[in-house]
């Protein structure tokens, strides 16, 4: 079995659970003799991976003849199902009218990167892309799309995957020019990231995407949920695949500093934006402080909403107990969850959440909000509706209150993750593989 | 000929409300009024008054041949009280047939006897005085919470003044020997152990509405039929739930018109019987001893405690609640002490459980979320008791010391210490009266029967002295 995948994020450079996801998926993937041949914006430097081929679709030449086949097989997608202008526009993801403002400053100061013809004979050409989020985000795309096709047309494959929004155009385009099924996979929707007010552009894109598909990949119930109920994919397409984590043993035990060793501390970590729930967090912590004043919370991330939160840990007065990290890598990441003594995820909507099974490598126990596709996953987990901060306040404080409680969680949890596996996820996935080609 | 004991747990534990850190030491009402009541109503509905009206019928089909006993916990009691006496009155129609034989137990359907012999000791003679308030008969027979039982409980039941103990038919404690038998327990040759014949009571309350079960479905005269294959026996046990009949097996499943047609088909064959527990105590022979060292309980899985105490939450939380046992015992308030005693309900502790493979059980639903959210809670709870507890015996304190002070406090004082007087006076005897009986039952062999029975059974403490007195003295009744 032989695999395109689209994706939009690798390892190293990532900037959130989708290329994590990615990277454990594929590696069990591979452990399971599927070759994956990932197709990437831009591939950087560093990071040698060996069980997979990584392309990047930058700088993928294009001929004349390519871009006739994809004119016909794309008429269709990009005409009719995508209102795509190609406007220097600066929207993303994750974006409020504020950011949005900054944004356009910078469009309008800098010139996009535009097309670079490989002007060897006049007919080829191509684009180079830079990766990532950045303001011409909707560009690339559109780009990474036609490069995508470029790369359909050249390699050999049975399947098509593509992750998320920005690759399905990719995806798409590929299954138009050469008839290969597409499978769909849908990490988070745009109605997780924005709320009710979407972007209309990812939406038609999303939306586009999953009518397409030959099959559709959801991360848990509750985003096969929304797909079924806000872009009417038929539900006997859409199947469940929960994502896991990769078992890395935590390379170092770190050290409680004394000072510190009679509080307890609670963690959010997390981007500080309306899908996570911040202002739930501090709600909470606020309840909390009434009850067990001694207790420390910790906000780790960064995003639109930490000004706000900020001046309002001031109004409520609780500054002093309710300390923002900052946006935390690597190693530091590692120190937080060790230091902690709850780690709670407190998200208004959230396809999976793989921070809760990282913070659980470090025997943290975990309070989730029950709008959460782990949720799913974690029996042996807190849960309290996002909404309730009473409720998750009352939880809080009982894993501060009765250390058997978390004693208890960690031991089932510990139990529990090692059913979560990203064989399992990949088992699932090869039988889809099979499904759509036909083979048993 | 052997005979058919049947025997039903009536339980109803009091549930938690959502009860959360912020309600602690604001408010201390614990309990789910409503669901209490609803889920009382319901299983009123569709299983007590229904499965009562039947048995009255029965009774009065087959007059003595037909025997029924019962289990009643005190919080069920206490429900019916409270939500729906007609079932408490049905009840009692049924214990005045005669046909019917109520045992004892203790009044939470709690552990106890795990943790606190005093307190297990307190709940089994208040349970046993109401038993005979309410139905006339003081109990010779003891069942206890989930069927819990081990050696020492036999003796200490024995010491009570116990006729009979049911217990679990465990194979582990049997090994060959078959349950269908009366044993008595290893150090009280005079109490018999009644052993729970398993699959029999199994095809009841586990098998019966199962529609895969290749014996599915079960038909009075084919049970009746396997009961009489049965040739070697002295009594066949069947312990249960009374929940199997309407809500564990519905309506539905056919329970009513099996337990209708049962009676008929069993006495059809002339060597069958119904029998009581304290009425096969008097007929059959013991067989043997049954040497059971660790405790036992008809949990299917493992028929131990792991469903009730398998886990560090469920360990913590009975620990934590059993450690305030004598300072809520020393103040003797009424509310504390009934508090106190509904959070003894094993079920507190079963909705604690973690067991990957604990059965669920559809007519006893856990009414939280998960072990956690019932840990959290019951815990919130408990701290709140121990507050409540704490204020208390402060307050007490208070009066005790400046005692010539205003006139009202003194009055109140005075009212006080004449009641906590009362009490003492109550109890102290008593509990020495216990001590002498216990002292003097393995002296006297002649008397070892009846001696504990009647210091038990006297009602004030001083009398109870006295009659225990008499009862060393040899006289048998």
């Amino acid at each position: 079995m032989r695999v395109l995948m689209f994706g939009w994020e690798f390892p190293p450079h990532i900037s959130g659970g989708l290329g994590t996801a990615c990277y454990g998926m594929t590696r069990a993937l591979a452990g399971l003799g599927v070759e994956v041949i990932f197709v990437l914006p831009h591939v950087g430097k560093g990071g040698d991976i060996d069980f997979l081929r990584l392309v990047p679709a930058s700088g993928t030449p294009i001929t004349r003849e390519m871009q006739e086949r994809m004119a016909w097989a794309g008429q269709e997608i990009w005409r009719s199902n995508i209102r795509f202008l190609t406007v220097d526009s600066p929207l993303m993801p994750y974006m409020t009218p504020e950011s949005y403002r900054e944004a356009l400053r910078q469009v309008s100061s800098e010139s996009l990167p535009g097309g670079e013809r490989l002007s060897t004979t006049g007919d080829v050409f191509t684009w180079k892309l830079k990766g990532g989020y950045g303001p011409d985000l909707m560009t690339e795309v559109y780009r990474y799309g036609r490069l995508g096709g470029a790369i359909a047309l050249r390699e050999d494959f049975d399947v098509i995957h593509a992750h998320d929004w920005m690759t399905y155009p990719a995806g798409m385009l590929a299954k138009a020019l050469t008839g290969k099924p597409l499978v769909v996979h849908i990490h988070a929707t745009e109605y997780d990231r924005s709320g009710e007010n979407i972007n209309e552009l990812v939406g038609g894109i999303e939306r586009a995407g999953l009518l397409a598909a030959d099959m559709v990949v959801a991360v848990s119930q509750l985003t096969r949920n929304m797909v079924i109920q806000r872009y009417g994919v038929p539900p006997e397409k859409v199947k469940v695949v929960y994502n896991a984590v990769e078992r890395h043993e935590v390379a170092r035990h770190y050290e409680i500093p004394p000072r510190i060793r009679h509080e307890k501390r609670v963690l959010f970590l997390g981007r500080i934006t309306f899908q996570k729930g911040p202002e739930y967090f501090m709600e909470a912590a606020r309840l909390v402080l009434e009850k067990i004043p001694n207790a420390r919370f910790y906000m780790a991330g960064s995003g639109d909403m930490l000004p706000r939160l900020v001046r309002r840990a001031g109004y409520l007065r609780i500054g002093s107990r309710f300390h923002f990290a900052g946006f935390l890598r690597g190693e530091q990441v590692d120190r937080m969850f060790a230091l902690s003594d709850l780690y709670v995820m407190p998200s208004v909507s959230e396809p999976f959440g793989i921070t809760p099974l990282e913070a659980m490598l470090y025997d943290v126990p975990v309070l989730l909000s029950r709008q959460s596709g782990v949720s799913e996953v974690l029996e042996h987990a807190l849960k309290a509706d996002f909404w309730d901060t009473r409720d998750m306040a009352d939880k809080i404080c009982a894993v501060l209150r009765y250390p058997c409680l978390a004693r208890e969680l960690v031991k089932n949890c510990r139990e529990e993750m090692k059913s979560i596996r990203w064989g399992n996820a990949a088992d699932r996935l090869l039988q889809i593989y099979r499904n759509v080609t036909g083979e048993n | 000929m052997p005979a058919l004991c049947l025997c039903y747990e009536v339980h109803e534990p009091y549930r938690l409300r959502h009860y959360t850190v912020f309600d602690l030491g604001q408010n201390s009402i614990y309990e789910d009024d409503d669901k209490n009541c609803d889920t009382l109503i319901y299983t009123a509905r569709n299983c007590y008054l229904p499965m009562n009206d039947l048995l009255l019928k029965l009774f009065r089909r087959y007059g003595k041949d037909f025997k029924v006993c019962f289990s009643i916990s005190g919080t069920a009691l206490d429900q019916f009280e409270q939500y729906a006496p007609e079932v408490l009155e049905s009840f009692q129609a049924l214990g005045e047939t005669g046909c019917v034989e109520f045992a004892c137990e203790t009044a939470p359907h709690s552990l106890s006897f795990l943790y606190s012999r005093e307190e297990f000791t307190r709940q089994v003679e208040s349970h046993a005085k109401r038993i005979k308030r309410l139905f006339g008969k003081k109990p010779v027979t003891y069942r206890n919470a989930e069927l819990v039982y081990n050696n020492d409980m036999g003796i200490a039941l024995g010491k009570l003044g116990y006729k009979a103990v049911m217990a679990e038919g465990a194979d582990h404690v049997l090994g060959w020997r078959s349950p269908n038998y009366l044993y008595s327990p290893v150090g009280a040759p005079d109490v018999r152990l009644f052993l729970r014949n398993i699959p029999f009571s199994a095809d009841l309350g586990r098998r019966f509405s199962d529609h895969n079960w290749d014996q599915w479905p079960l038909t009075a005269d084919k049970f009746a039929s396997w009961i009489h294959s049965v040739a070697d026996a002295d009594i066949i046990n069947i312990f249960n739930d009374y929940h199997v009949f309407g809500l564990r097996n519905t309506r539905q499943s056919g329970i009513f018109a099996f337990m209708e047609a049962l009676p008929g088909f069993v006495l059809a064959n002339k060597d069958f019987r119904f029998t009581t527990p304290a009425e096969a105590v008097k007929k059959l022979p013991c067989v043997g001893e049954v040497d059971v060292p660790d405790f036992m309980s008809w949990d299917f899985e493992g028929r131990d405690l792991t469903a009730w105490l398998g886990n560090d939450m469920q360990k913590d939380a009975i620990h934590s609640l059993y450690a305030m046992t004598k300072r809520v015992h020393e103040l003797g308030d009424q509310q504390i002490t009934q508090d106190f005693e509904r959070l003894q309900s094993s079920d507190h502790f079963h909705y604690m459980s973690t067991k990957w493979f604990t059965a669920f059980v559809p007519d006893r639903p856990n009414p939280f979320p998960g072990p956690y959210d019932a840990y959290i809670t019951y815990m919130n709870v408990l701290s709140d008791l121990e507050m409540r507890v704490s204020a208390a015996e402060a307050e007490k304190q208070l009066d005790a010391g400046p005692k010539k002070q205003a006139s009202g406090a003194k009055a109140k004082e005075a009212a006080r210490k004449d009641a906590a007087a009362k009490a003492r006076k109550g109890d102290a005897p008593e509990a020495g009266a216990k001590k002498a009986a216990q002292k003097a039952a393995p002296k006297k062999a002649a008397s070892k029967a009846a001696a504990p029975k009647k210091a038990e059974s006297s009602p004030s403490g001083k009398g109870g002295k006295k009659s225990a007195a008499t009862g060393k003295g040899g006289k048998k009744n």
